[in-house]
Formats: C-alpha cells, structure tokens, sequence
C-alpha cells in the first residue's frame, strides 16, 4: 500500500504527528532521501517506497541563535543543529534538553517528537533532537 | 567565447546606502538612475534603454509586488519594458546576467539593470523573518532557522574542520569597516578593533553583531551595451568577460559539504573558463560578506586560496586594501550594507568604479580585471561575473 502514500512534505509531517520519521526511497537506484519528494533526486524514477529512519544520529554542526524571527523570539535562545541520522540522512532541527556549553560537534542525539501542533499547511508537529 | 567581452558596462550608479527615512525603494532607484544618466551624457534614457531588469528580494518589506514598472516609471524610462528578477541577495546579479544575455541576443544594443531594497522601517525581527523566507520553510524556517543562524552553522563546522577561528572571522570585519570608512556611500563609515567584533553581542553563535552584514536601504543600477558601441557611450568602459550561476539544494542540511558553498565553485567555474582566466589573474574582487565566515568562504571557492586556509588568508593581508588582492574595497556587505536586492549591482558599481579610475581614497592603481561574487540565501545561488578594463 506504501506507493499510494503521496511523497509529499505534508505526509512527512503526518508521520510526524505519528511520532514516525520516514522517509523517501528509490526502488530503483536505492537513495533514501528526505524531504520526500515526487522522484528522485538521483535518477529521477517515480518507483518510491517509505521507510522508517532510526532516531539517532550525531551532530554535524549546530548554533545558539539569540536574535529570532517573531515566532520564535519567546524560545531565544535556542540550539538548532544539522544532525546526520544512521541512515545518512541529514536533518536540521531545534535541540532541547541540553546546556548550551555542552553542545560539541560529534555528540550522539536521538530525535523525539512534539504532536501538539495540528497538521496543516504550513503549521506542523515537529520533530526535534535531544541527548539520549 | 575565452575572454570576449559579453557587453560593456559604460555607466552605473548607486544611491547612498544606509538608513533612508522618509525614501522608498523608488525614490532609492532614481538617485542611483540619476546619477548613471549623469555619468553618461550621450545616453538618452528613455530613447536608448530598450529593457529594464530589476533585482529585488522580498515585497514584504515594502507590501509592494509588481516593483518593476514602478522603477521604470520612476527613472523616467515609461514605456520601457521592465522585468524583476528574485534569487535572494543575488536578484540584481541575476539582472546583470540577463541584461548580459539580452545583449548577446542581439535584440537590443542598450539595458539598464539594478536591484532596490528597503529594510530599515521594519523592526529587526520582522527584517530577519523576511530575511529567513529564503531559506526553506518545512525545515529550516519551521526549526527556527535564520541567516544569522545558517551561516553560524557553517562557521561552527569550518572552525570544526579546519580550526578556523572567531579572531580571524573578526578580521575580516575590521578590514572592510576600514574600507567603509573610506566610502562615502557605505552606511556605516567607521573603523572597528578585533575587540570590539569579538565582544559585541551574540547573533548567533559564534557570530557577532559585528560579524553580520548590515540591514539597509539602497538601490544600484548599469547601463550595459554591445561592446562594438560602447565607445559612443563612454572613452572608459568597463567589460563584462565572464559570468557564471550556480544552484545547489536551498536547504544547507540537504548539502554534502558544510564548509563549502558548490554553487560558488560551479559559478566560479563558469565564469573564469569564459573568461579565459585563473583566480591568480584576478586584481580586486567584491565578494559576498554577508557575514564575516562567507568571505572567509569565498576566499576559498573562489580559488584565491586552498580549502581551509580561508582564516590564514585573511591574516596574511592579502585581501587588505594595500594587499596583493585587495577584497571588498567598498566595505562589502559588512561595512557598506546590505540592501539585499541591490547588493549585486552594487559590487558591480564599484568594479566599475576600480577599473575607471573613479575609487578616489581606496583606489587600487593599476587593476585591470575585478570579479564580483553575490550569493542567494544560504548559497543554493550563486552568480559569478568578471570584468575587465576596456
């Protein structure tokens, strides 16, 4: 059933809302790629399936941003960081419980989620790291 | 194609840049038209100009779309068709390279093109929210991303990997405030110490108040021709020889490489192949310092020095003023602002000016062949162009 789940980034986010991050895979040339998208980016063929990604990864790269849009000015400051999951994708996302001095490049995260958000256009749950 | 002129720049202008009360992107428009008209007495405006292109970012700013026409109509060109190009801060070098390719085309002999922005009304948070729309919204924008934040991102990771540091990204701030301190037109006209950048307030960490460019108003604008006519126009002018455009993914996280921008390498390619050059043959440049870990960036993609030793290069001073390669002697982004949609065309005004002989205190004698390199977002575009003295 999984080829008539639309490959879309609203189907992200409703997997989201399932505390499930899944992501887009080429039957044919086997890239698994997030955001999901119509084809793929490689070979660009429409034979797609879902698969669930593992929740942890390691941090590639993060920041403390003290000066925010309007929307998350109440959070300031906050972490947010590139984390490359086991399966070698990468995400970017806000990261929660943890002290911003001991943030360091190379840190284990796992990903967790917060469904409270409704799933519409362009509100969504999100999904965020922490330390494990 | 190696090293033909493209077409020729034979006047530009630009409207003082900084904090315009009272003047909106129109009125910054005709100061920068009037004074290209002035430069260029035998071009009769609304006779000669056959198209107008315009670089401009976002309508928030002003709630205006549909900004072209105005810009026309405002430079005294109606009827001229005018059109208005959108890749982030480098909207106005994308005019450029299509006022180029029109030109190619043969269709018409005369273009003008330029970019507008007005940012300073706006209270930071809102600037920095219309600013963030041109990262990607589902992950970047709705994680809390902003440009600020994007390039700190890229800062943590090349200090990671190479050991780059906040000194040496504090350098590159020093040096273009003192090139801005020598530019009438720069917003802010003042020098700074290492000291100062590295205890000014956190952005986003490890970037400063004085590691980010400037929100500001201001418009620029060129006047391209064939090359065959350009002396009709002008005993000096300046040739576009090379131009190149890149694009990557829009979301940084969706790119292999942290510490490198592909669309500034691909661009950089483009452009010094048509332009039948190396970077060793490059005499000044104008690159994107739309914060201080971008040019140390640039410096790299560019191939002005190897991956990694961007830090080292600053240091070196060879990018200063009186260096073998001065960069950003208007003050960049850093010194002499940031209105995005006019930034591209700016550093072609003051490539134009280099190459004319028109920079007064910060002339560098003798330069022959300048670059400009204008990035979109977060680096998912690029535009490269090189000119060279006519």
């Amino acid at each position: 059933m999984s080829e008539v789940i639309p490959f879309t980034i609203e189907q992200f986010y409703k997997f989201i809302g399932e505390r499930k991050l899944m992501s887009a895979k080429c039957n044919k040339c086997g890239l698994i790629f997030v955001p999901p998208r119509p084809m793929c980016p490689e070979c660009l063929s429409n034979d797609l399936s879902w698969t669930q990604l593992k929740n942890k990864g390691k941090l590639l790269t993060y920041t403390v941003i003290y000066v925010a849009p309007e929307e998350f000015q109440h959070m300031a400051p906050y972490a947010i960081g590139i984390v490359e999951l086991e399966d070698g994708v990468r995400l970017p996302g806000i990261i929660q419980n943890i002290k911003h001095e001991d943030l360091r490049v190379g840190m284990e995260l796992e990903v967790d989620f917060d469904t409270t958000v409704q799933s519409t256009w362009p509100q969504w749950p999100r999904y965020f790291f922490k330390p494990p | 194609m190696r090293g033909k002129p493209l077409a020729a720049v034979v006047s530009a202008g630009l409207s003082k840049f900084g904090k315009r009360r009272g003047l909106s992107g129109r009125e910054l428009f005709a100061e920068a038209a009037l004074e290209a008209f002035e430069r260029c007495p035998n071009l009769d405006p609304p006779k000669d100009i056959k198209m107008l292109i315009i670089g401009n970012m976002s309508e928030s700013f002003e709630h205006q779309c549909h900004s072209a026409p105005i810009m026309s109509d405002w430079a005294g060109l109606l009827p001229t068709p005018a059109v208005r190009v959108e890749v982030a801060c480098a909207s106005s070098a994308a005019a450029i390279r299509y006022g180029v390719f029109m030109i190619l085309s043969g269709l018409y002999d005369v273009v003008m093109v330029g970019g507008f922005e007005k940012m300073t009304h706006r209270a930071t948070s809102e600037a920095t929210e219309y600013l963030a729309m041109a990262a990607d919204y589902p992950f970047e924008q709705w994680n809390g991303a902003t440009f600020p934040g994007l390039f700190a991102l890229m800062a943590t990771a090349h200090m990671h990997e190479y050991g780059t540091t906040e000194e040496q990204m504090a350098l590159v701030a020093v040096k273009n405030h003192h090139n801005g301190a020598l530019n009438p037109k720069a917003h802010l006209q003042k020098e700074v110490t290492v000291e100062q950048v590295l205890s000014s307030r956190v952005i986003a960490k490890p970037l400063k108040l004085y590691d980010c460019s400037l929100i500001s108003d201001g418009a620029s604008c060129a006047i391209l021709t064939k090359p065959e006519i350009a002396k009709k126009y002008t005993d000096t002018p300046v040739y576009i020889i090379g131009s190149g455009h890149g694009t990557d993914a829009i979301g940084l996280y969706e790119r292999d490489n942290l510490t490198s921008l592909k669309a500034t390498k691909i661009a950089a390619k483009e452009a010094y192949e048509m332009a039948g050059l190396e970077p060793q043959d490059i005499d000044i440049a104008e690159v994107h310092d739309c914060f201080t870990i971008a040019e140390i960036m640039a410096y790299e993609d560019l191939g002005f020095c190897k991956p990694g030793e961007g830090g080292k290069f600053i240091e070196s001073g060879i990018p200063m003023l009186d260096g073998e390669l001065p960069i950003n002697m208007s003050g960049g982004l850093k010194a002499k602002g940031h209105p995005v949609g006019a930034t591209g065309v700016a550093q072609l005004y003051e490539i134009f000016l280099q190459l004319t002989g028109q920079a007064d205190k910060r002339q560098i004698d003798g330069c022959e062949i300048g670059l400009t390199q204008n990035l979109g977002g977060s680096g998912a575009t690029c535009i490269v162009h090189i000119y060279r003295r006519g």
